[in-house]
């Protein structure tokens, strides 16, 4: 029973990255068609350096991610503080409202951001992108912010309070410095959220500014060549690091609340 | 409107000393929640206003208003077959992701894997937190005809026809059981892990046999993760676009793809803001359904 369980397991796993696999090699197959037997070839990986519109969607990509982390992440932190450690009326109210930028399928609230932007004027392109980018980050900040509270002793800043320290001086002295591996991890999970974003830049995207992942899907639909594969790796290993390095700061986080 | 510039002195004035507390509390709050009035909450009320229009408002054509854009499964009988298949497929996906995810995390819960529990766990997470339309597209060089499929079977049998299934249904719930299959292995994880062991054990020593024990107790215990991760895939799965389209072709028109269509092609908004508020009444009616069940969830 229990080396079924694993050759499950192991089977399972197989699975999820067998496509990912065959992807990755695809980009360095001779072939632009995608032809097999395959034959060992950089080719891809060169041309990929000549495709000014690919590395261009790719540099705005990792544009947005920074400053959308770079607003998220304060924006979502003072929310998580105020939920987490003030009492107010309407405050269950306020944390279901988080969920619906999750929950919502992106096709809608995508579609919906297109028709408000538009009419209202603001449009598309960079900034309409930075604006919904940021709204979807929001609630994993704060998600990953309140956990982190929940496990600092609140009563850690009322002692630094009683001993003469200003509430001011006591967050920053005291809960701050205990919150930073949670707000680092949140700073991630921002980035990953923006960099993978695809179907809200997909309706705000113009002719003249897209992201990679609008790129792909639109080269996917017109018609590509295994370059789009050597890009598309890149950009599965740099989420999948920043997952892992989440995973390690998350682990030092609750090494740091128990001493 | 003032809470500009009280964002930042009173929002770090913890105690709130100076100031009535309930400023420093709507200064921390206002950024987030402002942000997602503008960027969710009023978006979704302006499409609401646009399914009622007659046409799209743009340049200077008259608009009016009218209830002819709900009426569109009247008058195009055709979006009834879409609507059936777009229902198939999220059942079909969902069906797949509960029996295989509720094996996989009773694999790994109940294998005495140890520490390496975790390994495993992060190894079957990692992929879901990657790019979903790269791991779409990835399943086109693995099942279309001369891919990566055909090679091993050709390898295996020469002769043999090829087995490409691109562009088809069953294609579609491939690749959306391979995107959302690790939300269901999670859900139940955390429902399995928190079934005392001793209770399995008891019911082994009094003679219960593997089935007794998986259908009268593993199931009804995880069932919370179960229910959970079916309404965790199924929502996102009815409003899927991108899958149908890349991986079903001619084959793959759904709701989604009407939506994405009548946004992006036909310029008829009105009609696709319409059917996304259909679609948004199905997915809010699932998730009041089982609000219960998804909150006692997320408090485990």
């Amino acid at each position: 029973m229990k080396a079924f369980g694993r050759v499950y397991l192991c089977l399972l796993i197989f699975f999820l990255y067998l496509p990912i696999g065959v992807m990755i090699a695809m980009g360095f197959n001779a072939s632009p068609y995608y032809q097999l037997p395959f034959e060992f070839s950089t080719r891809w990986w060169h041309e990929l350096w000549q495709n000014a519109e690919l590395l261009e969607a790719g540099k705005n990509s990792v544009i947005v991610a920074i400053i959308v982390t770079l607003i998220a992440t304060p924006v979502g932190t003072a929310a998580a503080v105020a939920l987490h450690r003030r009492e107010f009326p309407g405050r269950n109210f306020l944390r279901v409202m988080l969920l619906p930028p999750i929950a919502i399928p992106w096709l809608i609230t995508g579609t919906a951001m297109l028709v408000m932007f538009y009419w209202s004027g603001i449009g598309r392109g960079f900034h309409a992108m930075l604006i919904g980018h940021v709204a979807l980050a929001i609630p994993y900040v704060v998600l990953v912010v309140s956990t982190g509270l929940q496990t600092i002793r609140q009563d850690l800043e009322e002692a630094a309070m009683s001993l003469g320290a200003t509430p001011l001086f006591a967050f920053f002295r005291v809960t701050l410095p205990l919150l930073t591996p949670s707000i680092i991890g949140a700073a991630l999970f921002a980035f990953a959220v923006s960099l993978d974003q695809f179907v809200i830049s997909y309706f705000l995207a113009t002719p003249g500014y897209t992201t990679l992942p609008v790129k792909i899907y639109s080269a996917i639909r017109k018609g590509f060549t295994p370059d789009i594969n050597i890009i598309s790796t890149v950009l599965l290993l740099a989420s999948m690091a920043l997952v892992l390095i989440y995973f390690i700061f998350s682990k030092f986080g609750a090494k740091d609340v128990r001493r | 409107m003032s809470a500009g510039p009280a964002t930042t002195a009173p929002a770090l004035n913890m105690g709130g000393r100076r100031l009535p507390p309930w400023v420093a509390t709507t200064a921390l709050l206002l950024p987030a929640y402002g942000w997602l009035m503008i960027a969710i909450f009023l978006p979704l009320g302006a499409m609401f206003l646009f399914s009622f229009m007659t046409a799209t408002p743009i340049g200077t054509k008259e608009i009016g208003y009218t209830f002819d854009q709900y009426k569109i499964f009247f008058t195009q009988p055709y979006m009834w077959q879409v609507a059936s298949w777009t229902f198939q497929i999220a059942f079909a996906t969902t069906l797949i992701c509960a029996v295989t995810g509720f094996l996989a995390a009773l694999a790994l819960a109940r294998s005495g894997l140890g520490r390496s529990q975790w390994v495993f766990l992060i190894l079957i997470l990692l992929p879901f937190w990657t790019n979903g339309l790269v791991r779409i597209f990835s399943w086109t060089m693995v099942i279309r005809e001369g891919g990566f499929l055909d090679a091993v079977v050709q390898f295996i049998l020469p002769e043999a026809a090829s087995v490409g299934f691109l562009y088809s249904r069953p294609a579609i719930v491939l690749g959306l059981v391979h995107g959302y299959l690790p939300y269901m292995v999670l859900t139940c994880y955390i429902a399995i892990s928190t079934i005392d062991d001793a209770i399995v054990e008891a019911a082994e020593s009094l003679g219960a046999r593997w089935w007794t024990i998986l259908g009268r107790i593993l199931i009804p215990m995880a069932a919370p993760g179960l229910i959970a991760g079916s309404v965790l895939i199924f929502v996102p799965v009815v409003g899927a676009f991108m899958e149908p389209r890349i991986l079903g072709g001619p084959q793959g028109v759904t709701l989604g793809t009407v939506i994405e269509d009548s946004f992006t092609q036909g310029f008829n908004w009105p009609q696709g803001a319409a059917l996304s508020f259909m679609l948004l009444a199905v997915v809010l009616a699932i998730f009041a359904t089982f609000s219960g069940v998804l909150r006692r969830n997320a408090e485990l």
